[in-house]
């Protein structure tokens, strides 16, 4: 059939770096076609108005200033996690390991709140809260940072790993602090006495956590991008050759990396327990060390690209649960939304970094005229600018 | 490798939308129920009380743990939208909220949306319901399965319970008449009669569940014995099943469990041992070896604390149900594998229950440590040091469910023995 056999029908190659009004074109062009789809399936299965149902989605994240704060507390904590495993991504040391770090960091604080609630005034109660939460999440990231460093081990699994270790200390020392007997919970930590809490700033008890984070945004973003530590840990995350070639001490960058890592994750277990929930279950991250890594890549590591990203998560989740409350939808149906919305808008990364070729049909088939096209995508070395029409054609035509 | 990763992440969120898409079917079918409540639904927002043409002038909210697929949730959301249908008022549920700080923000957001009454159903929503409940003193907050409403002292915060260990004990005599059918018939002999529980804690609710269980089958099966063993856990599939396993194998002849999910109803099918179920039957999946499943059913609970706040008037601090009011229920006795006579025999028992003539924890009924009891001071007020605060036995029984309605028998009687304490 085909006259020349070694040329693929679609072929791809690696693009340059597009301008960001391009890139963000291609990402608002697939949440589009991603509400579309989604607007499809909605009206198929559930026979519902797709706008009433998005409206639904706006008013569970939006609907009233509580729903607001709360939002902003949750991309608070979401983004509190990405940003500590950030640093250890950016130098490809995957700490998967956040979900049992933030529980130690979570034991290490209702441990102070429970022993020595009724000893410590306030503010030093607090302060041996903190502390020791930054340990225990540091220690949880550095024993796996150790034998990287030391033996080469696999860190992803080894992280993990740890994540159920954490997860049954904390089961245990449930148990331990149970209340009543045999019921496997501890329930709020200190509600008469509220020591060891974290206070209400200006009678929200929200907007302390959220300050907290942004300033940790900041501080994160210029430790990554303007220190030389940060230098250091793209370097190794580059090439540990190269980073030994110039001086830089691999392991001892991969340890500092991950103290500063585990002990971010610490600090979110403190806000959790001392902050919000003032208590202490095996669920108390509820799977958000995981969604962290998804917000991490999705913001490609940068610390105020993170918030875009988190927002979205937060806010589609938000939004899933309004869904089910007001339609008596299943929770899983908000999650299947979130996954078509969340499937687009990775794919569309793949557009952003690759563009497809077509193959030039041959004189034969030419007369099915769809000639003008292919103007615009020619073979080996053409321009971006030129690209840039058809490109689009095909990022909607493949959605 | 970030290639590798890239892939791989969006490989898993392909194998989640195929996932989702699967329960969507599910969705889908129960959508023509959902019809009607959706038709009224939407109008939300604002939070003055809409009125409803025919029903009370209230809102309802409920928060649940999880969703219609655990059953111990679908129970409370099936009689919740029961109470409300019958009512004709209108209600919101918010399930899947986790026993922290989202059950408050859940319950303070339904005060948003108008609820003028807001129950919630696990016993970890308890403290941030009475979080709630300080903040809110106009709304009303009903709390199922805790402990605390009587000490708490607020006149808005509620707790629930049924006397559940009546259904247990019900569900524990149809085990009884099995078990004298298998000594008939040979397969066992009488000393053989031991029974197989799996609990999830050493919770006095479970407690409670487990003795009631066994008193009933001894009160037909003087011989009958018991192992419990603990899964550490609400809802733990494989532990379960291994659970109800390890007890078959040790030489249980019948099994019954308190805890959630299908583990011990199918390790019993699998075996082919009797098992008495919880929360709703479970004949469709078990059909050779279901006999009898007991659940409690909160729709008369839920009607009578709609009706009480939406006129005004007060919600009892601790509400008992009982098989008297509907709310501990029995399900239909699965012929196939129950003994002969098992369904007449359970409305015997039944009724000298609710006459009073029996009482399911009589105290010359069991021995513990050897001893009869006349006195027991239970931890009936919640407490971190679980200090013995009441004389619950009087009048020749253990009082249970009447100091609080949450269960609070915990003793350890003879004819049971605990294969492990740890949970």
């Amino acid at each position: 059939m085909h006259n020349n056999p070694k040329e693929p029908l679609i072929h791809m190659t690696r693009r340059g770096a597009l301008p960001w009004y391009r890139a963000w074109g291609i990402r608002l062009l697939a949440i589009a076609a991603a509400l579309l789809v989604c607007a499809l399936i909605t009206t198929i299965t559930t026979g519902l108005n797709p706008l009433a149902v998005y409206a639904t989605m706006f008013s569970g994240a939006f609907g009233t200033a509580r729903r607001t704060w709360i939002l902003g507390q949750d991309v608070a904590i979401l983004l509190c996690i990405s940003l500590a495993l950030t640093p250890a991504f950016r130098m490809h040391f995957w700490n998967l390991g956040g979900e049992g770090q933030i529980l130690m960091g979570a034991l290490a604080t209702a441990s102070c709140m429970i022993l020595f609630g009724e000893t410590l005034p306030g503010p030093l109660l607090i302060l041996a809260s903190i502390v020791t939460a930054l340990a225990a999440g540091a220690v949880w990231a550095l024993i796996p940072a150790l034998c990287k460093a030391k033996w080469n081990t696999n860190e992803t699994l080894f992280t993990l790993m740890m994540n159920y270790v954490a997860t049954q200390l904390v089961a245990y020392f449930v148990i331990v602090w149970e209340v009543p007997k045999g019921s496997g919970k501890i329930g709020i930590i200190n509600q008469s006495t509220e020591a060891g809490w974290l206070p209400v700033l200006a009678g929200n008890r929200y907007l302390l956590n959220i300050l907290v984070v942004a300033f940790l945004t900041v501080a994160m973003y210029v430790y990554l991008t303007y220190s030389k530590h940060g230098y250091e840990i793209s370097v190794v995350g580059e090439s540990e050759a190269t980073a030994r070639y110039v001086g830089i001490k691999v392991p001892k960058t991969i340890i500092r990396t991950l103290l500063l890592s585990g002990a971010i994750c610490g600090l979110t277990g403190f806000l959790l327990v001392a902050g919000t929930n003032h208590t202490l279950t095996t669920t108390l991250a509820g799977g958000q060390g995981f969604t962290a890594v998804m917000v991490a890549w999705l913001a490609k590591f940068n610390p105020l690209h993170m918030v875009i990203s988190s927002f979205l998560l937060v806010f589609l989740s938000r939004g899933a649960g309004e869904i089910s409350t007001i339609y008596g939808l299943n929770q899983s149906y908000g999650d299947i939304l979130t996954g078509i919305i969340l499937f687009f808008i990775i794919g569309s990364e793949f557009f952003i970094s690759y563009r497809l070729h077509f193959r030039r049909p041959h004189r034969k088939d030419a007369a099915q005229g769809s000639a003008p096209e292919q103007k615009s995508a020619p073979e080996q070395t053409g321009t971006q600018e030129q690209g840039g029409k058809s490109e689009k054609g095909e990022v909607t035509a493949d959605v | 490798m970030k290639k590798t990763l890239a892939i791989l992440l969006t490989l898993v969120l392909a194998m989640g939308v195929l996932a989702g898409c699967g329960s969507s079917g599910s969705s889908a079918a129960s959508s023509d129920t959902q019809k009607e409540e959706t038709a009224e639904a939407p109008a939300e927002g604002a939070a003055e009380g809409a009125e409803t043409a025919e029903g009370l002038n209230i809102k309802v909210g409920f928060i649940t743990l999880h969703d219609e697929n655990s059953t111990y949730d679908l129970n409370f959301i099936n009689a919740a939208k029961a109470a409300c249908e019958q009512l004709g008022v209108e209600y919101l549920i918010r399930t899947n909220i986790p026993e922290g700080q989202e059950c408050y923000d859940a319950a303070a957001d339904l005060v948003d949306a108008g609820c003028g009454i807001i129950f919630a159903d696990s016993f970890g929503h308890e403290d941030f319901m009475i979080q709630a409940a300080k903040e809110f003193p106009d709304v009303q907050f009903c709390h199922s399965t805790g402990t605390k409403a009587h000490t708490e002292g607020l006149p808005n915060y509620h707790n629930a319970f049924a006397s559940i260990y009546e259904g247990r004990y019900l569900a524990g005599v149809a085990a009884g008449m099995k078990l004298n059918e298998m000594i008939e018939a040979g397969e066992i002999t009488a000393d053989q009669a031991k029974m197989g529980y799996v609990g999830a804690f050493t919770y006095a609710e479970v407690i409670s569940g487990y003795t009631s269980f066994f008193l009933g089958a001894r009160s037909v099966c003087p011989t009958a014995t018991m192992e419990v063993t603990f899964t550490g856990s609400w809802y733990d599939e494989t532990a379960e099943k291994e659970g109800a396993t390890t007890l078959i194998n040790d030489g249980c002849v019948l099994i019954s469990q308190h805890a959630d999910s299908m583990g011990a109803p199918t390790a019993c099918e699998n075996a082919g041992v009797p098992n008495v179920s919880y929360n709703g039957s479970t004949v469709s999946a078990c059909p050779n070896t279901f006999i009898v499943s007991s659940r409690i059913d909160w729709t008369p609970y839920y009607v009578y604390a709609i009706t009480n706040a939406a006129g005004g008037e007060a919600i009892d601090t601790d509400w008992t149900g009982t098989i008297g009011t509907g709310s501990v229920v029995l399900t239909e006795v699965n012929e196939q594998a129950a003994a002969a006579g098992t369904v007449e025999k359970i409305e015997e028992v039944k009724a000298a229950l609710e006459a009073g003539t029996t009482h399911v924890f009589d105290a010359a009924a069991f021995t513990v440590g050897g001893e009869a009891l006349t006195s027991y001071m239970a931890d009936v007020d919640t407490d971190a040091a679980y200090e013995a605060d009441t004389e619950v036995i009087s009048d020749g029984y253990f009082h249970e469910s009447e100091y609080r309605s949450a269960p609070y028998f915990d003793l350890r009687i003879d004819g049971i023995t605990l294969l492990d304490e740890k949970y």
